[in-house]
This record gives C-alpha cells, structure tokens and sequence, in this order.
C-alpha cells in the first residue's frame, strides 16, 4: 500500500479541521447543535436546519460497513500499484456515511454489515487519509 | 399541460468515432436532419436549448438562430429531460413557438474520461458513476438477494435490440448472459458489459405546441405528462436508498398523462449502468421493491418476448451513449411507427425513466 501517493485531498475552509485532526489521530465530524444529528462532509451550515448552528465532535470512530467496491479500473497514477483496491461505505455510529478503504483485511473478508473501526496509517504530503478495518 | 406540446423533428448522427469534427459540427448536423424531417428552417426556431455542446452563443452564431428564448444545460444526463421540461414550459407559457434541443458529444474523439480528478472522496481512491452504481448495487444485493447474473438480461436484451439497429455502435456484435457473466471487472460488483459506451454523436429534438405541430411533415407525438422528484441528500457520497423514494414519487406521471401502465406499450430506460435499469423498474413499481431480477429474468425487457420491450434502439449499453437525448427521440420514433425490424407493434404510448437524484419520468404518445 502507498498512502504516500495518494490522491491530495482538496482542502477548503469546511474541511480543514477535519484534515487537522485526521493528523493527531482524532475522527471528527460536524454536529447540528439544533437537532443534535451529524453530518459529513464538512460544510457551511446544518443540512438539517440551513443554519450555521454546529458544532465539531469527536467520533467514535466506530460503524458498519454498509456497501462496498473493488477498483480494477485505475483512475489515479499514484494508485495503480494498490490495484485492485476496495473503498468502502461506512456508516458511522454518529449516522453520517464515510467513503474509506478497507484497512487490515481484504475485500474477499468484507461483509456487508460488520463492525468497523478507525485507523490513521498515514496519508499524502504529511496528511493522514483515516482508513476503517475489524473493529479493535 | 397533458398533450400540450408536441415532439415534431427528431435528429440523430452516426454514432462512433468522429475526430475530423466536434460536438458543434454534430450538433449541426443533427439538427439538419431534424429541421428536414419536420420541414423548418433555422429562421423559424425562436428558442433554443444547448446542452453539452460548450457555447449556446457559438452554435446559435454558427447556425444563424437569433431566438427569444435560449440556454444551456448541465452535461449530466439528467439533464435531457429536464430540457425538454423546460422547453415544453416555454412552448406553454407563450415564450417561443419552435424550440430546438441540441444535443452534441465528442467524448469519443477526445478520450474523455469519467473518472478520476480531484473529488472529495479521491484520496481514497472513490471516483466515477459507476464505482456509484456499483455501490449501490451491491447494497441492493444486501438488502434483496439479487445478484450479478440478474444484470445479465438487461445487457443481452439491450444487446438484442442494438442487433436489430443497424446505427447502433454493437450492431452486429450479439452478447450472451456468458458473455456478461465473464466480462472484465471494471468496478466490482460491476463489469465491462454493465457500463455504457463511450462514443461522439448528437441529438436534436424540435418541440413545438401540439397545436402547430399538426401543420408539419411529420405525425406529432405529444408530450402526455411529465414528474420529477429531485434529492440531493447524498449528492456527495452514493445515496443509501436506490432513488426508490424520489422514483417512487414520479409515478404522478400516470395521473398526469392520463394514461395508466396497460396503455403503455414500451419504455425507455436511462442505463448508464445496467443497475438504473432495475432501479427504474422498482422505482415505478413495475415490480416491488427487490423483485427486479425475478421481473426482467425471462426476457420481459425484450422485444418480442417480454411485455415491456425498453430500449428498443439498444439504449446507452449498446446503441449510443446520448445521455437520454437518444432515448427519448428512440420513443418518438416508436411512437411514429419509424423503427424498422425493432417496431413495437401498435406502439400508441411509451414511458421514459430516469433514476439520478433527479429522479424523472415522462409518458409520450401518439396524436390521434
């Protein structure tokens, strides 16, 4: 695997503390404190009320695996030697889905339902792209 | 707006690969042909809507239109029925009399490739609709027990029609459900005969009312009704409920039209990935939900042998990757008996779905 290569991630004003935190270790995610509800990818407002009434919370880091792919197409240079790759759809226990790659296992053990957890391998240029695996 | 506005030119280019020109000249080009089949003349279009063609001033300079009503549309294939929604609202309002609809698509020639880039999810490898079709499949597999192999009759059905359509890419090229169960994985649980083509061509369509389509050369074929239900939730990652709330939502279109499921003769389907295909017949409750597979296995997709004979030109699998362009003006010719060896005898009306977070449907028919 060559996190190192990977596609840069592009960094707004929403997403930066992600990105941030991503690199001490931590998951977070935005919560509306209106109706209390998650939501991710970072943006402006709550999609739940259109206000700016949020609020960074530090995620379990745990969910499920709600679907899954295998990439044989390459689409990125710095990919090509991961081919073929699995990217996974979690669904994290604070309720917003997640788009990662399946850490520790491979996609021939992926189940759609099982628990998944929170790893921080590394990632391109000194950031860190969270990655999920078995739950620890 | 049931029957107000009519269909009355119908266009359409080789398809293939066509370097020597560009989505301008095939948008030209296509709409020539449709200016011939419904006997106008550039003059006469007053509105005029562009989609992936990149300038509506430039083409409008290149054909001599000066119109009152003119713009361009998103490239995304949702948007060719949203076009024609809008053209049939201009047409209703009063706000032009005659409105082309241009369509034009050199991704062939120029190697475009749907994937790739910078992307919220790229880092970690997401990119492309089909990895989203794929996504979405195999949850669907999840929750249903459906597999790949319930796939397979929408690609050989499709395939069958392309055989029948000698403008279509695969003609003369047959596929067996094998064949689809051994094609290259692309993005698993997807594989090579899932996608659609990636080819140059355009489309035009001249709309008008249905009252001055009478006074053309060509049967009119009637705009009967037409709903949409957008959703936008998970515009950023796959959506987590097939469209089938959205798709469900536009069954209106029956009540719209007038006209139920039993008057419907044919459909036209937009298949970028052969799972929208299940997706739309779920959606619009040709079956229940999760029972798709078991609805499409024995041919029920294809001519001659199913109830619901879709995509009768070979749709974007196997004839032409228009982006619902040329899957609605493949209903129109049906609708005017111009369809040749894949004719859906006594096609009287024909539905169209589209299953994208802008969930649409649209159910044409034939004047009397």
């Amino acid at each position: 695997m060559s996190l190192e290569t990977r596609p840069l991630p592009v960094i707004d004003n929403w997403n930066r503390p992600f990105f941030e935190a991503a690199k001490q270790g931590r998951l977070i995610v935005q919560k509306c404190t209106d109706t209390g509800q998650c939501f991710f990818p970072p943006a402006p407002v709550s999609p739940f009320t259109g206000r700016p009434h949020w609020e960074w919370i530090q995620a379990s880091g745990k969910g499920e695996l709600w679907s899954f792919v295998v990439f044989y197409q390459s689409y990125f240079d710095g990919m090509k030697d991961e081919l073929p790759y699995p990217v996974g759809m979690v669904k994290l226990e604070e309720g917003p889905f997640m788009l990662t790659n399946l850490w520790d296992m491979s996609p021939d053990d992926a189940v759609i339902g099982m628990k998944l957890s929170v790893r921080f391998p590394g990632g391109p240029d000194g950031l860190v792209l969270p990655q999920f695996g078995p739950e620890e | 707006m049931r029957d107000k506005v009519a269909f009355a030119g119908i266009g359409t280019t080789r398809y293939g690969s066509f370097p020597e020109t560009d989505s301008y000249g095939l948008g030209c080009e296509a709409l020539n042909i449709a200016l011939d089949d419904c006997g106008l003349k550039p003059s006469d279009i007053d509105g005029l809507i562009v989609s992936r063609i990149p300038s509506y001033e430039r083409f409008a300079e290149i054909m001599g239109i000066n119109p009152q009503y003119c713009l361009l549309t998103e490239t995304a294939g949702r948007f060719s029925g949203v076009s024609m929604a809008l053209a049939a609202n201009a047409l209703y309002s009063g706000a032009a009399k005659y409105v082309a609809l241009v369509y034009g698509n050199n991704g062939r020639s120029v190697r475009m490739r749907y994937g790739g880039g910078d992307s919220q999810w790229s880092p970690w490898g997401m990119t492309s609709p089909g990895a989203i079709h794929a996504m979405m499949w195999r949850r669907h597999m999840h929750e249903f027990g459906t597999t790949h192999a319930d796939l397979g009759p929408v690609a050989t059905a499709f395939r069958h029609h392309a055989c029948l359509n000698p403008d279509a890419v695969m003609h003369g090229r047959p596929i067996s459900l094998l064949d689809h169960d051994r094609s290259r994985p692309i993005c698993e649980p997807l594989q090579l005969l899932d996608y659609c083509l990636i080819n140059d061509g355009a489309v035009a369509w001249i709309m008008t009312t249905a009252e001055r389509a009478k006074d053309l050369k060509r049967p009119p074929v009637l705009l009967s009704g037409y709903a949409r239900q957008d959703n936008f939730t998970y515009r950023t990652s796959p959506p987590d409920d097939f469209w089938y709330p959205s798709l469900s939502a536009t069954r209106s279109v029956y009540d719209r039209a007038g006209i139920g499921r039993d008057d419907i003769q044919g459909l036209g389907i937009y298949d970028n990935f052969s799972p929208t295909v299940l997706f739309s017949l779920e959606g619009l409750g040709f079956c229940k939900q999760g029972e798709s597979g078991d609805f499409v296995r024995d041919g029920t997709l294809q001519l001659g042998t199913g109830r619901w004979p879709t995509n009768t030109s070979g749709g974007h699998l196997s004839d032409s990757y228009m982006q619902g362009w040329g899957i609605i003006a493949e209903c129109v010719r049906q609708l005017r008996d111009d369809c040749g060896d894949r004719q859906i005898p006594n096609a009287q009306a024909m539905q169209y779905i589209c299953a994208t977070n802008i969930a649409q449907s649209a159910i044409l028919r034939r004047a009397a």
